[in-house]
């Protein structure tokens, strides 16, 4: 509450004249109120904080894991974790079937699947946007053109069109973020097209062309930043999908092959020991767990922050 | 309301017309011809492998492939397939009861549990319960579903040996496949044991395949009832004094359930991608699992058909969810 009442004061509640020497900028201001609304979600927060720690993690990658995720051990395999009988403190998280070090391969892992995360979401929203942009700002039968085609990519279930189209590529990592890009790419054209054609009709917008603003500055300059609050939401929703969709391709052998420590992979050689050895399958699967539900929780908080009709003040 | 209908169906052609575009496209863009990719392996004489061509119309104009190709659909042909040689409509029709008896089982544990969990959530907005709920619907939502069966198979089957691992019921029970639903077949059959068994088998990848769903409607219902439960009406029959379970089952769940139709439709996609990764894991004979081992097998015209097939399942659900929500939201009827 204290929170609210010092905002008023620098908004200058009270005063009819706002002082000009502690007026901030606009953007630092947006700044401040984006993260006053994202910060009452708690679990924003937390998903924030693990998030964080992913990234950190995938970074330090080498610094971190305890051995190389390659290195198989012929005197090691199948080891427990620690705490249970027969495991070792050199495998904290025990070994695979080829006596693997669990631990350091879901560290590893986790650079993949960012970077699975980050790249999808790059051309999936540079893509989309693009598309929505122009077919937002010029109509017609341009448009009508675009969106079916759009209509007709979602027509199909995303993993089976992902899954046919790797079969068509070959399957691979690349070639899997391509298809997943692909598949995910028609949510930011629609966004992008709806908010265009609201946009474009505002005074603003009049304005700028009457200066003499070219349509590509138009589209870009003027328009897009007044688009961006459920694009932003739509791209974190996009970068669990995508991490999401790379591990089920993954698991499913189509996806980065073998011996890539990338979890969905990991879990796919990990299948035949289901009944024997737990921890090979459960870890990888939690380190998707945890990563998609941090991700999921920061694109609720976003939504918050950002949608102007969930605020609630 | 009779314009309404058409309107609508009309939509859909553009779709379709995409739809066996890129289901037509599929086979051509594989690297090599079809002919070569029917052979496999084998060594082909030139000369053959033009008859071949000639014969089967690869060598014509794409345009006139494409209408072929549009006229064997509407005469039923979706392609033969190379491995068992059999037409993969009659494949995929053998198939599909499997999928449709898994999803309609999974979107009933959604809508029945994530109708309630959403409207008590609702109700109880802020407490221990809604943040709970919320919660685990989050995790839900989140959850890689092909893990999520992995660990029920090492829980269930495994350490408790209550479920079997996969199937869809135990090699002791043999019957004619009446309807296709194995659990309506099993009790037709008469044998002692056989619905158990059917029941045994189907619960564990029911529970996986609805866990998204689930988790989707809980969120949507909860939502949608916030809403409702804001506006005029539902303070005016709070007002004239009606009984609270009256307000909110009645007033507010009726108009919530407007948007939560939609998102019930909008899961038949979800199921149907995670059917791909249910059937798989619990060895479940269906077109999820058809699909992915024909990918495998580089059976390419079952994964033409199955493809232009289950988006067409799709586009017709879709079709149907879009037609409900005229009849119980008139307002989209005027626009």
């Amino acid at each position: 509450m204290s929170h609210i009442t010092a905002q008023e004061a620098e908004e200058g509640v009270g005063t009819d004249l706002p002082d000009p020497i502690q007026r901030k900028s606009p953007r630092r201001q947006m700044l401040e109120e984006f993260w006053y609304y994202f910060s009452e979600n708690r679990g924003a927060v937390l998903g924030l904080v693990v998030f964080a720690l992913v990234v950190l993690t995938a970074l330090a990658a080498p610094l971190l894991a305890p051995h190389s995720p390659d290195l198989t051990n012929n005197n090691a395999q199948l080891v427990p974790p620690v705490w249970q009988t027969g495991g070792s403190w050199t495998y904290l998280l025990g070994t695979d079937a080829i006596g693997r070090d669990i631990l350091s391969r879901l560290i590893y892992g986790s650079r993949y699947s960012l970077f699975i995360g980050v790249v999808v979401v790059v051309v999936a929203v540079s893509v989309g946007i693009a598309i929505g942009l122009v077919a937002g700002y010029v109509g017609g039968w341009v448009d009508t053109v675009i969106m079916r085609v759009m209509d007709v990519i979602l027509a199909f279930p995303s993993l089976l069109l992902a899954l046919v189209l790797v079969a068509v590529l070959g399957p691979g990592l690349t070639n899997a973020m391509i298809a997943i890009a692909l598949v995910l790419q028609p949510h930011f054209v629609r966004l992008t097209r709806a908010s265009v054609m609201s946009e474009k009709r505002r005074e603003y917008v009049t304005a700028a062309k009457v200066v003499g603003a070219s349509p590509l500055r138009l589209m870009v300059v003027t328009i897009l930043p007044n688009c961006l609050g459920p694009l932003i939401v739509q791209a974190t929703l996009s970068f669990s999908n995508a991490i999401l969709d790379a591990a089920a391709l993954g698991f499913l052998g189509m996806g980065a092959q073998p011996p890539t420590p990338e979890w969905g992979t990991m879990l796919a050689e990990a299948r035949e020991f289901i009944q024997s050895a737990w921890w090979v399958v459960t870890f990888p699967g939690l380190a998707i767990l945890i990563t998609v539900l941090a991700i999921n929780l920061i694109g609720d908080g976003l939504r918050d922050a950002l949608d102007p009709k969930m605020k609630r003040s | 309301m009779l314009r309404f209908f058409l309107s609508r169906v009309l939509v859909l052609i553009p779709t379709f017309i995409g739809v066996s575009i890129v289901a037509f496209a599929f086979i051509r863009l594989l690297p090599g011809d079809p002919v070569a990719l029917m052979s496999g392996e084998r060594v082909m004489a030139a000369s053959r492998h033009a008859a071949i061509m000639h014969e089967l119309g690869y060598d014509r104009p794409l345009y006139m492939q494409y209408l072929s190709y549009l006229w064997g659909l509407f005469h039923g042909d979706f392609g033969t397939s190379i491995v068992t040689k059999r037409g993969v409509a009659t494949q995929f029709f053998t198939l599909f009861p499997a999928t449709l008896e898994l999803s309609l089982c999974a979107i009933v544990i959604a809508v029945g549990l994530g109708v309630p969990a959403g409207v008590f959530a609702a109700v109880k907005r802020g407490s221990w319960f809604d943040q709970g709920i919320m919660g685990a619907a989050l995790v839900g939502y989140s959850m890689p579903i092909f893990w999520w069966g992995l660990l029920l198979i090492i829980l269930f089957s495994g350490v408790l040996g209550w479920t079997p691992v996969g199937g869809r019921i135990s090699l002791l029970y043999y019957f004619p496949q009446v309807t296709g639903f194995m659990l309506i077949d099993s009790l037709l059959s008469g044998q002692k044991g056989a619905f158990g068994s059917a029941v045994s088998h189907l619960i564990l990848p029911s529970i996986v395949l609805a866990t998204i769903p689930l988790a989707v409607i809980a969120r949507q219902t909860r939502s949608a009832m916030l809403e409702v439960l804001g506006e005029d009406y539902v303070r005016t029959a709070k007002a004239k004094g009606l009984a609270r379970a009256r307000v909110v089952g009645v007033h507010a769940l009726r108009n919530a359930l407007i948007p939560v139709v939609t998102t019930i439709g909008l899961q038949v996609g979800v199921l149907m991608a995670g059917a791909i990764l249910t059937e798989t894991i619990f060895s479940w004979p269906g077109i999820g699992k058809w699909m992915v081992d024909s990918v495998f097998r580089r059976d390419y015209p079952v994964v033409q058909g199955g493809l232009l097939l289950i988006a067409m399942i799709i586009m017709l659900v879709n079709l149907v969810v879009d037609l409900l929500y005229g009849v119980i939201n008139p307002r989209v009827r005027a626009k």
